[in-house]
């Protein structure tokens, strides 16, 4: 069961959502949570003491100069210009290499093999004897956010509940995050920047036929159009959280809303339940 | 012209309320560009009309014909993304969404069954805004190349005549460190940095500033909310003396700022706190960057 908490828009309280809801789940039963916005990862920031479980990394070209003969059919072959033949080198640029593989079947000499290149790690923390967090983190100066997600989503995966704290807005990261997911949780603001990137969120897991459910967070209790968007999309709001200058605090300094504020515990189970309800799953 | 890029590292610290600020405190036109191109926002709150949209091609993708598969499955056994898979009906099909158009299925499928096509992926537009015109983009739900489309949404905009007299490029950058922000950050003459107090904010502006000393650029940090967490906002104050990196602004947290955004528009045109910190943080950054006022 993935449970895939995304937004659209950055900044409107994925990380609380997510780190309360496995808190919360994590008081009953054995969860893991999967940090997956690997260029900006905060959850482990919640749970620190995490520990390199290993790198992530890429399979990248390697031209064997002996064999090749600069023919080109490399760089002819390469969709996305990451290696090119000039007149007594072969140059490779690892930033757009997606690692297809197919400079390596293109090559009439066999001169190209693969070698891995690392792009970013993995961690891993048990916080609790019912917890497991792991972080997909992309190393500073790497692009390739969706293979670091992917590697986490491997790292973190078995039969029991897991909660997959997305990147924010709606390109190939969040693509790689809700793969597979069967529910998504979309938290929102109530802002026209916040519904905009709502729909945005909502049209992508409707094309990868995830269902979704809507949170509403930072609310001054003037949510009507982001209310009417998802009666006219059939979308649940699941639950609202009002701003607070004090749970904003609590988050700010890395804290977690429902271990300090025993109401909110209740309002998370009751997201989990309903999320399970979406899912068409049972605890 | 300058170039100058507001990025965030964290998502939500508030850089397009200053990019939007800083183009409506400029006494000059700006060039603008929306670069958090599957986010896009920063036309909402410039009340942009004459939208002028062409399509943007993305990846390609492959298709493979019906009546040429044999059914042995090469393609699948050497795509990388997953995008083939076999039919109910013993053909093989080409998932869109996963498919990246690498073209490795044509080349391994002994049938020439697969065929590369072209797709349109998103839109590049331009609007006129009261502060200058705006580039922006819209991603198609399930497309990726984000990254891509932001050196497109670039392209135009430096290409347009406006760029030769306007003084400053002023982009709207996406969060993150990834791909689209690379993209965006490439050519530019200084970042402004935004972030607000809290351990995830600076987590992610310390991320942002190796990324911005990879690429050599010029930085200014604007503490946004600054007076929600006077301890964290601390925590900025001294990273940014450790780092040399100049504070231009400090934003209270201004509920304005919230009822703006609702109604979609600048909180720059207001007279509350945040609006004078912003027109501030613009003064000195014109006065830093040279751009003529």
């Amino acid at each position: 069961m993935n449970i895939v908490v995304a937004s659209g828009k950055g900044g409107t309280g994925k990380t609380m959502v997510s780190v309360n809801l496995a808190w919360t789940i994590a008081q009953s039963q054995k969860i893991t949570l999967i940090d997956c916005d690997a260029e900006e990862p905060n959850v482990h920031l919640f749970y620190p003491g995490d520990e390199n479980v290993g790198p992530v990394t890429m399979d990248v070209p390697e031209v064997d100069s002996e064999k090749c003969t600069l023919c080109g059919a490399c760089g002819e072959f390469c969709r996305y210009g990451a290696i090119s033949v000039l007149t007594d080198t072969v140059m490779f640029q690892p930033h757009l290499c997606h690692s297809c593989g197919g400079c390596m079947l293109a090559c009439p000499v066999d001169a190209i093999t693969e070698v891995p290149r690392r792009i970013g790690m993995i961690t891993k923390s048990e916080p609790s004897p019912t917890l497991t967090v792991i972080s997909g983190i992309l190393d500073e100066g790497e692009i390739a956010a969706p293979a670091v997600i992917k590697a986490a989503k491997e790292e973190g995966e078995w039969e029991g509940v897991s909660v997959l704290d997305g990147p924010p807005g709606s390109a190939c990261p969040v693509i790689e995050t809700m793969e597979g997911a069967d529910v998504c949780i979309l938290v929102t603001e109530s802002t026209p920047s916040g519904l905009a990137d709502l729909k945005r969120a909502a049209r992508l897991a409707e094309a990868l036929g995830v269902h979704t459910g809507v949170v509403i967070n930072r609310s001054d209790g003037e949510d009507a159009p982001t209310l009417e968007f998802c009666a006219e999309e059939g979308i649940p709001v699941l639950l609202t959280i009002p701003f607070d200058r004090e749970i904003a605090a609590i988050q700010n300094r890395g804290g977690i809303l429902c271990s300090e504020k025993e109401e909110w515990k209740e309002a998370f189970m009751q997201l989990y339940e309903d999320a399970l309800s979406i899912a068409g799953g049972t605890a | 012209m300058k170039t100058i890029a507001v990025m965030s590292g964290k998502g939500g610290t508030g850089k397009t309320m200053v990019a939007a600020g800083f183009s409506v405190f400029s006494d000059e036109d700006l060039l603008l560009a929306d670069c958090d191109v599957d986010a896009a926002n920063l036309s909402l709150l410039l009340e942009t009309t004459d939208t002028q949209c062409r399509p943007y091609m993305g990846l390609e993708c492959a298709v493979i014909d019906e009546n040429k598969c044999v059914g042995c499955g090469m393609c699948e056994v050497y795509c990388r993304f997953n995008a083939i898979s076999q039919g109910d009906d013993g053909i093989y099909h080409v998932n869109p969404l996963k498919c990246e158009g690498c073209a490795v299925c044509s080349i391994v499928c002994p049938e020439g069954a697969v065929e590369i096509i072209e797709r349109q992926s998103g839109e590049v537009c331009h609007s006129e805004s009261p502060h200058g015109r705006l580039f922006h983009a819209e991603l198609f739900p399930g497309s990726g190349t984000s990254g891509r489309l932001v050196f497109e949404v670039k392209k135009d905009a430096l290409d347009d005549d406006s760029s030769t007299h306007t003084p400053a490029f002023l982009i709207d950058g996406p969060p993150g460190i990834g791909c689209p922000v690379i993209s965006a950050i490439s050519g530019v003459d200084a970042v402004v940095l935004v972030t607000e107090p809290g351990i995830s904010a600076l987590h992610d502006l310390r991320r942002l500033v190796t990324i911005c000393r990879q690429f050599g650029v010029q930085m200014f940090l604007v503490l946004n909310k600054a007076d929600l967490d006077e301890e964290r906002a601390e925590d900025v104050r001294k990273y940014c003396a450790e780092e040399d990196i100049e504070i231009i602004g400090t934003i209270p947290f201004d509920p304005a700022v919230i009822e703006a955004a609702r109604r979609g528009e600048s909180v720059a045109g207001m007279e509350t706190p945040a609006a004078v910190s912003l027109k501030e943080a613009w003064k000195k950054l014109a006065r830093a960057m040279e751009i003529k006022q």
